[in-house]
């Protein structure tokens, strides 16, 4: 699948992701390559292979509905850079 | 041009686990900012998700109730994207194989019809947290005791045709979820959410219109109001030569109105994938069965049974299995004075009359079943009349005593079914009446009924409404007609 420039800037903007027009030239080859081999994956017949959600073959294990955790509100708040109120401050969320 | 409605629903329900779905804090409601909210909730690097086996439990149990498929294996995935109040920057959900699949609900219209709305799947997945958008020096204030709170979201197919239907269908879940004790179903404090998803089409066309859909719309009323409004919009729209656009709205119940919320122009990409930090879930027959075997009597059941077996009418049975609360509160008052009729009439009647009056749910009730039930065994056993009745469940209500019995003795309210008493009274009553008694005699015989009332009335002034109204009628009636 050919990329464009325009793709990466989507996924890095998704991603929030920073990334310089040097860098964006470059992801363009390198995401191309992949998503090539992707392609070629694609091609295999999988007909009758259900999906792999995990590679370990195991399956969820469940905790009792118990209250464990102690109000530890002090410590978490020692690395935001901004509380009030208890709140943590972000830069305004306009929706 | 004739329009048509089609809406589908997405409710989000808050389950009522002590714990939250991926760790061990607390869901309590109303607790001081951010005191709830553990490293695994904040989404600190290192920590892992732990699945709680009561919101799964939950899960199953409502997927039990309408009549879903239950998924053997069921994954949880990533939902990618960045807001401030999901500190992972993802939430997790699930996508592709959601626990509860492909069920069906039976909603109860005006007209006493059923409709069955069908329910294409539901899936558990976290909450979020909370923004407080008011000023703190120019910044939102973030509140995390929700994110990771266990959300059941329920998605329905798009059936239903009305405003009524939808509020009908959320009731109906509402009705589910708080008889299985899954959620305590207060929509007040957000336990219970919903997105409506709302198009219209011209009638008779099979194709769907272009759909809006309108945010966390959290009351029955706001929802009715919202699609009133959304409908009307969307008609307007389309008539004027316009096109709707697929969008996300928010219902504004101050200004009864919709808005445009964030245009689709970025639109989302949530770029879904399977949750690497949790394995699929897996349940067996067994355990299905086990919470099959648990489950309470539901809603659509008790309405049937309340008709089939307590021989209740329709409207009387839709009533009183609405909620849960409103069905204990009946079988408590059936199950004290043994007659379902006079439970059902009065806990209609008189008693909601009274909750409406002054704003009062059933739960908060002066009056307890238990002391409704003792009122209406001392009208059914023949200790006191219905006006006496009134009176006493007057003084329950203003707490004036611990049960009818006592309230009966204190104000001397015993119904007087002794012949001889009542004679007395009326012979006293037709002595001192000597104008009435020939107005009586000379009246033509049709129109004596109607005047047989004064005398009834005396009887019972004299009585202080303790005489049984039967007998006073008809020993008056034998009386006066001595007289002729």
């Amino acid at each position: 699948m050919a990329l464009e420039e325009s793709h990466v800037r989507r996924a890095a903007h998704l991603a929030r992701l920073a990334v310089s027009d040097d860098q964006a030239t470059g992801f363009v080859d390198d995401l191309s390559r992949i998503l090539d081999m992707v392609d070629q994956l694609q091609s295999i017949d999988t007909e009758g292979v259900s999906p792999l959600s995990h590679p370990l073959d195991a399956t969820q294990r469940l905790r009792a509905d118990e209250v464990t955790e102690t109000n530890q509100r002090d410590m978490f708040q020692r690395c935001a850079p901004a509380v009030e109120n208890g709140l943590y401050l972000v830069p305004r969320v306009v929706e | 041009m004739q329009w048509e409605t089609v809406i589908g629903l997405e409710v989000h329900v808050q389950l009522a686990t002590r714990s939250k779905i991926f760790s061990g804090a607390s869901t309590a409601f109303g607790a001081e900012p951010n005191t709830q909210a553990c490293a695994v909730d904040l989404g600190l690097p290192g920590t892992l998700p732990v699945l709680n086996e009561q919101a799964v439990a939950m899960a199953v149990q409502f997927g039990l109730a309408v009549h879903a498929d239950i998924a053997e294996v069921s994954v949880f995935d990533r939902k990618n994207y960045f807001y401030a109040d999901l500190p992972k920057g993802y939430q997790t959900s699930q996508m592709y194989h959601p626990i509860v699949g492909p069920g069906d609900v039976d909603i109860t219209l005006d007209d006493d019809t059923t409709k069955r709305i069908r329910i294409h799947h539901a899936h558990l997945e976290e909450d979020a947290g909370k923004s407080l958008h008011e000023d703190f020096l120019g910044m939102t204030g973030i509140d995390l005791n929700r994110a990771g709170t266990p959300l059941l979201e329920i998605v329905s197919e798009p059936d239903m045709r009305s405003a009524k239907e939808a509020v009908a269908y959320l009731k109906a879940i509402h009705a589910i979820v708080t008889y299985l004790g899954i959620s305590d179903g207060n929509m007040a404090e957000g336990s219970m959410r919903c997105d409506v998803n709302v198009s219209v089409r011209p009638k008779g066309q099979e194709a769907f219109g272009t759909r809006a859909e309108i945010k966390n719309v959290n009351s029955f009323r706001f929802v009715e109001r919202a699609i009133a409004f959304e409908v009307e919009r969307q008609i307007e729209l389309i008539e004027d030569g316009g096109t709707v656009v697929q969008e996300t709205r928010l219902f504004d119940p101050e200004r009864d109105e919709t808005r445009s919320m964030r245009t689709k122009e970025e639109a989302n990409d949530y770029r879904y994938f399977p949750c690497p930090d949790l394995l699929p879930v897996v349940l067996d027959e067994a355990y299905l069965d086990h919470l099959r075997s648990q489950l309470p009597e539901l809603p659509a059941d008790k309405r049937e049974r309340f008709q089939s077996e307590l021989g209740l009418s329709a409207y009387d049975a839709a009533v009183l299995s609405a909620s849960r609360e409103m069905a204990e509160f009946f079988e408590e008052v059936h199950h004290v004075c043994g007659d379902a009729k006079q439970a059902a009439n009065w806990v209609q009647g008189e008693l909601s009359g009274a909750l409406n009056r002054e704003n009062l749910s059933i739960t908060n009730s002066p009056i307890s079943a238990r002391q409704l039930g003792g009122l209406l065994s001392r009208v059914i056993d023949g200790t006191i009349n219905g006006k006496a009745a009134k009176q006493v469940f007057q003084a329950l209500w203003n707490g004036q005593g611990e049960n009818a019995d006592a309230i009966i003795e204190a104000k001397g309210l015993k119904q007087v079914t002794d012949t001889g008493a009542i004679e007395a009274m009326i012979d006293q009553v037709i002595a001192e009446s000597p104008a009435q008694v020939a107005q009586y005699r000379d009246a033509e015989p049709e129109k004596r009924g109607k005047m047989i009332g004064y005398f009834v009335g005396q009887v019972m002034k004299a009585s202080r409404g303790t005489a049984n109204p039967q007998q006073v009628n008809g020993v008056l009636i034998a009386k006066l007609d001595a007289l002729l």
